[in-house]
């Protein structure tokens, strides 16, 4: 196979915090030589790409993405989700256990690795689930399914509200290394809920949960942390006042990381405006303060991963009255879109966006991607960071459309994306 | 008269010059509705339907007798007993109901924004009759037209609205009519029954009844909202009386000219004290009910005359 080598590209490097132009070096599905300014002279046989000066960067790993394989194929299959991701720059798929059935025994897990190895053009990490069912009553075969590919354990939403057994699963990933992700929420608050507390829940008259919620979830399950010395991440973390807790955790040396879904990012709570069910979400848009405090812990690097939180609907569970409708948003295609939102207000550079949508994912996970580094996997996201768009919905490769973002101005795309050095998706 | 709204959804949409218009109205069939010949036809040829997906006795027989005064052809459609108990969802009943071309859709819900919704998918007016803890604008239109008439004024008068303000759609539609109008006002309640971010909503609040009472204008009692609780608000029916119950001690502390409102049904001895609500010199209760015929009578003309201009356009 002959190289590839990328020339004339700005090369956004997470990991050294640099955005500058240069030049990179492709082998055998491997980065093997990257260098700032003009391309040394190419060997026989390399094939060029020209980036124009456009964005070179480690593809996107997304934590916590959700396919509707098993169960409701017609929402998102792995053929659409790949083809979503590639489309998104977005290099590794970490997916979610919540589907119908939920994915918690090594059968279920070897038969979506089965599908996405079949159908799907990125890489797909499956996660299981913490507890059979995600009933929150017994711990899943952690072990067996560690074996099967299982790349963490988590029950999604479903908060594991007898602290007997989340404690004894935290115990028993501990002793097998496993990651565990848990979603800080205190359902006897949140349930029923469909937006924050506050003045806008308060006049359009919609069950609402106190932001205060997630901090008592995050609160609990940090003690749990401490107590049993388990690898934890939290999915989202939305709220300013859940940040002091997390921050506490990291600073007495618990193995914890945090994530942040991109639509809480970039929307808050007033987006909902006439009771818009695209924007109904899990856990629900926050307030202006909370948006902002929380870009300001991925710029601290407090909170660690930017994801999407892909959540495939179909028209019909949407289309219902605000508090009947279903939770959740697409997100493959446009996080990075949504992302370079905040780059262009200037709150993040590139290298921080990517380090919290690359390389932050891939440590985590223990996976060498997400790095501009020789010898790591050449997963690699070419995009145009300023070319603008507005957003169609009905132009998005998932098989569900329900994005908050339909007829949005949109500053930035995906151009080409690469993984282990084969182009999985080219824009024409 | 100009009234360039499609729906009534709300009193949110609607602007200062707005709500006189459908008051002004509204006040001619006051007095039409005195008369023994009560006829107006200016719906005369329309349909209206009346739909209700919460149970509803008085609100629906206003709607329906303001239609019939006006000439409509009025349906009532029992939502409850309907197709969606089959299953069907609120936009195909939207949808099968727009295909026999009504003209004005009056629809109770009980979730907020339904009616927001399926007004999204018909080419009829829509009248939102209480939309979960939303909004019910024509409560707060005819509660808007009794003050007037009782007060002589609309504007800079202190108003209190006691109760259950969490759950209640006519707290909500009231406080943003009250307030467009440039009045004063206070929620009174225990604080389990206040919604959330109420300090910025630009009224004064207080949980203590006496003094929130002191010099008001008017006293708006709103119904405890039993059957919409989960349990636990407030700690018994009795000491909710005791604490938050309009009776004459307490109403005393008003102006001497205050009046009392109350958007019934009234739970006599849980809210109010059975003997003010009947006392003539203060209770206008049952003159809210006589205003609620003329303000929906006003409002359907209004988004019928409007309808037409379109249709002609």
């Amino acid at each position: 196979m002959s190289d590839l080598l990328f020339t004339n590209a700005r090369l956004i490097d997470p990991e050294a915090g640099t955005d500058a132009i240069g030049w990179l070096r492709v082998a055998e599905g491997r980065i093997t030589e990257t260098g700032s300014g003009p391309a040394p002279d190419p060997a026989a046989g390399d094939q060029l790409v020209d980036c124009g000066g456009k964005c070179l960067a480690p593809g996107i790993v997304d934590l916590g993405v959700k396919v509707c394989e098993p169960g409701e194929r017609h929402k998102e299959s792995y053929r659409s989700a790949g083809q979503a991701a590639a489309a998104g720059g977005v290099t590794t798929i970490v997916t979610r256990p919540d589907t119908a059935p939920t994915i918690d025994s090594p059968e279920t897990l070897e038969f979506v690795t089965r599908r996405a190895q079949a159908d799907a053009p990125v890489n797909v990490l499956p996660m299981a689930a913490l507890t059979k069912g995600r009933q929150g009553r017994e711990m899943t075969e952690i072990g067996f399914l560690m074996d099967a590919g299982a790349v963490a354990f988590t029950d999604c939403d479903h908060v594991v509200t007898e602290t007997k057994v989340l404690s004894r699963a935290l115990t028993y990933a501990r002793s097998l290394g496993a990651l565990v992700i848990g979603h800080p929420q205190e359902p006897g608050l949140s349930q029923g809920a469909a937006a924050t507390s506050g003045k806008f829940a308060s006049l359009r008259g919609l069950p609402a949960v106190s932001p205060m919620a997630e901090r008592m979830g995050l609160d609990r399950d940090i003690a749990l942390v401490e107590m049993t010395g388990a690898r934890y991440h939290a999915d989202q973390i939305t709220t300013a006042r859940a940040l002091p807790a997390l921050e506490r955790a990291k600073a007495n040396g618990l193995d914890i990381t945090a994530g942040v879904d991109i639509h809480h990012l970039t929307l808050n709570e007033f987006d909902v405006a006439n009771y818009r069910t695209f924007f109904k979400l899990k856990p629900p848009l926050r307030s202006e303060d909370d948006r902002q405090a929380v870009i300001e812990a991925v710029r601290s690097g407090l909170i660690d991963i930017i994801c999407s939180m892909h959540t495939p609907q179909d028209e019909e569970s949407k289309r219902l009255p605000f508090e009947e409708a279903a939770s959740g948003a697409v997100g493959l295609e446009t996080l990075l879109p949504a992302a370079l939102r905040l780059y262009h207000s200037g709150d993040l550079s590139l290298p921080q966006l990517f380090r919290a949508m690359a390389l932050n994912p891939a440590q985590r996970l223990g996976l060498e991607a997400g790095r501009l580094a020789a010898d790591a996997p050449a997963d690699l996201v070419l995009f145009d960071p300023d070319a603008p768009f507005v957003l169609d919905r009905f132009k998005l490769k998932s098989k569900s459309k329900n994005t908050p973002f339909d007829g949005g101005r949109m500053q930035g795309r995906v151009l080409a994306t690469y993984v282990a050095g084969l182009p999985v998706y080219r824009r024409d | 008269m100009s009234f360039a709204h499609r729906h009534l959804l709300g009193i949110e949409p609607l602007s200062q010059q707005d709500i006189v218009t459908i008051l002004d109205l509204a006040e001619t069939y006051v007095d039409l509705n005195r008369q023994s010949a009560k006829h107006a036809d200016v719906l005369a040829g329309l349909t209206q339907i009346n739909m209700f997906f919460e149970n509803s006795t008085r609100t629906q027989a206003s709607f329906e007798l303001a239609g019939k005064r006006l000439g409509a052809d009025v349906m009532n459609m029992a939502m409850q007993a309907s197709s969606i108990k089959k299953g069907e969802t609120l936009i195909d009943t939207a949808m099968t109901l727009n295909a026999m071309h009504p003209d004005l859709l009056v629809v109770r819900h009980p979730h907020s924004g339904a009616v927001d919704l399926l007004a999204q998918k018909v080419n009829c007016a829509v009248l939102n009759a209480g939309d979960g803890k939303h909004e019910h604008p024509t409560q707060a239109l005819l509660d808007a037209l009794t003050i007037r008439r009782a007060k002589g004024r609309l504007h800079r008068l202190n108003i209190a609205i006691c109760g259950d303000i969490s759950h209640s759609r006519v707290a909500r539609s009231n406080l943003i009519l009250l307030g467009k109008m440039e009045n004063r006002i206070r929620l009174i309640g225990p604080p389990t029954l206040m919604p959330a971010g109420i300090g910025e909503f630009g009224v004064e609040v207080y949980d203590d009844m006496r003094e929130g009472l002191k010099d008001v204008d008017v006293v708006m009692m709103l119904r405890l909202q039993k059957e919409r609780m989960d349990g636990g608000f407030i700690p018994s029916e009795r000491e909710y009386y005791h604490r938050y119950g309009l009776d004459a001690e307490k109403l005393a502390l008003a102006k001497p000219d205050a009046i009392v409102m109350h958007p019934g049904p009234m739970n006599r001895g849980v809210e109010i004290d059975g003997t003010l609500a009947d006392d003539i010199n203060r209770s206008v209760i049952q003159e809210q009910v006589e205003m609620g015929v003329a303000v929906r009578m006003a409002a359907m003309e209004l988004l019928a005359q409007n309808l037409a201009a379109e249709t002609r356009r």
